[in-house]
């Protein structure tokens, strides 16, 4: 289980962010974080992975206290992080990427398993550089794929949704309904997507710095999914996810 | 041969003992073997050193090795390499070079190669440059690789140098005909103190011409490197150059892409980017359980292969 207490976070123009934020996720389960821009969910995401570090508070994974671990050292004690602006690497392929993160030569069909689990062909992309030959669509499925690869305890995805086109958002969406499916270790998906809220177990809504709501989608349906909360509901994006 | 010879030959070419195909091998500057193939005649200039290679029209698949070693200090190797490609072959050249020193004083390899493709001719051309061994002594290489391309013919050229070689300085210029087309990778590493300076000068001078330069490079250390390419298009052609120069530590680049176009019809790019590594790319690997040395020596090996 990942558990946070207490924790706060600050930009370094003292703007507070988080602010004595307590949470705990619970093991093999789907958690959203949700809630509105600016209040602490990226940062939360980051601080989790280590990317950031708390100015007071406790993190602990399974009871060990992880707080003053830097992103390496949670990243082998099973911590994932798949980036909201996934980073572009002249030179090194699809395929290293991915061997990188699993920590050893792939066999060609678990690339392709991998790869086609967030809707690409190994044949059309392992060999690619990962670099800006690639879309926005398309780096951000393999973002997915390199954090799937790693068969981590815990990942987390920070806005998968972010900065993509709508075809490629409608082919995303569907993979993490089938990666839901197929559950293994802990997820935490930051998103603002109704979409992805409905497929998780828990939804936690962060607001200035704090959990303000959490709970299963059912019981949180009236104020994220139907009073002045909820976001409206893209036509043009439920047409394709329906069609 | 002894076994400093064997292991530069083998870090610089397929050596694994012997070589396929057509070969002279040149150790201290002379010649230490050859083999012709009966497509592929290999001969000695009559003018100055070096190799005359004379390969067949339609000579097809086949491959010839020519690699020179300097394996110790007080050496300066000069020698000329020609190379006269029949028309409509399709061959291999891997010329590699190698300078080894232990005793302080400097070993150099001055290698000039000349090209000449015949028509519709193919070539792959490798080289990789490689400094090994001990001391203060000097490695040195200077390359200098000139290509005359007549038309429709092919040139693809790889050329490395990864560490150990404390000074180079390579100049490549290419003449290329109607429909003729040069692609050409360049992979540097330097380190320490070394120092390497490229220049390549191409001029497309036939309609539907086409060259393809393409640079990437890691400077660490207190080392330095400066790029130059001219490309010139005096008809109706298209090319393109990329400088790219990861920078780490105390290194510097010097980099100066130069496009000429004196045709309406000629259509010139280039690109050119220097930069240390961005700290995302580190962060990125730190996440998949890096460290970030680890990070960084991936990211440069990624880079350069």
């Amino acid at each position: 289980m990942l558990r946070l207490e207490n924790v706060s976070w600050s930009t370094p123009n003292g703007i507070k962010i988080l602010d004595g934020l307590s949470l705990e996720i619970p093991d093999n389960r789907l958690t959203v974080i949700t809630g509105p821009n600016g209040g602490g969910k990226t940062t939360l995401a980051k601080i989790i992975a280590g990317i950031e570090m708390p100015a007071s508070g406790k993190i602990y994974l399974d009871d060990r206290d992880i707080t003053d671990l830097d992103v390496t050292q949670r990243a082998n004690l099973g911590v994932s992080f798949a980036f909201q602006q996934p980073v572009r690497f002249k030179g090194i392929t699809v395929r290293r990427l991915l061997e990188l993160a699993y920590g050893k030569k792939m066999p060609e069909s678990m690339v392709c398993d991998v790869l086609s689990r967030v809707g690409l062909c190994a044949r059309d992309y392992s060999e690619r550089e990962v670099n800006a030959t690639l879309s926005g669509g398309e780096i951000k499925r393999i973002e997915i794929a390199s954090v799937l690869s790693r068969h981590s305890k815990l990942s987390i995805f920070d806005e998968p949704e972010a900065g993509i086109d709508l075809w490629s958002f409608t082919n995303l969406i569907k993979a993490f309904e089938q990666i839901r499916e197929n559950l293994k270790g802990t997820l935490i998906i930051i998103s603002h997507q109704e979409r992805i809220l409905r497929i998780a177990d828990t939804i936690v809504v962060i607001s200035n710095g704090k959990v303000s709501q959490m709970g299963a989608p059912e019981e949180l349906e009236d104020s994220l999914f139907g009073g002045r909360n909820a976001v409206a509901p893209c036509r043009k994006q439920e047409a394709l996810l329906n069609g | 041969m002894d076994n400093i010879t064997k292991m530069l030959l083998e870090q610089i070419s397929d050596f694994n003992g012997e070589y396929k195909g057509a070969y002279n091998i040149r150790v201290d500057g002379t010649c230490a073997g050859r083999q012709s193939s009966e497509n592929i005649i290999i001969e000695n200039k009559t003018d100055a050193p070096g190799l005359v290679i004379k390969i067949r029209p339609g000579t097809v698949g086949e491959s010839v090795s020519i690699p020179a070693c300097v394996t110790h200090g007080d050496i300066d190797d000069l020698v000329y390499n020609d190379f006269f490609v029949g028309e409509n072959s399709d061959i291999t050249i891997v010329a590699g070079c190698g300078v080894h020193t232990e005793t302080g004083e400097p070993a150099r390899h001055n290698g000039i190669h000349r090209f000449i493709l015949g028509k519709g001719s193919k070539v792959k051309y490798v080289e990789k440059h490689i400094g090994t061994g001990s001391g203060d002594g000097i490695r040195s290489i200077d390359p200098v690789t000139e290509i005359i391309m007549d038309e429709d013919s092919v040139m693809e050229m790889e050329t490395s140098q990864i560490g150990g070689v404390d000074d180079s300085n390579r100049l490549t210029s290419a003449v290329l005909q109607k429909g003729a087309k040069l692609f050409v990778r360049e992979r540097l590493l330097t380190e320490n103190r070394q120092k390497a300076k490229t220049d390549f000068k191409i001029e497309m001078n036939g309609e539907g011409s086409g060259a393809d330069v393409i640079s990437r490079s890691v400077a660490k250390g207190d080392s330095y490197q400066s790029y130059h390419s001219v490309i010139i298009g005096n008809a109706p052609c298209t090319g393109h150059t990329e400088c790219d120069a990861i920078i780490s530590e105390n290194g510097i680049v010097d980099a100066a892409p130069e496009l000429c176009a004196r045709n309406e019809d000629a259509a010139l790019i280039h690109e050119a980017a220097i930069g240390k590594i961005a700290g995302e790319q580190i962060l990125k690997l730190r996440t998949l359980g890096m460290t970030e040395e680890e990070a960084q020596q991936t990211i440069i090996e990624g880079f350069l292969s």
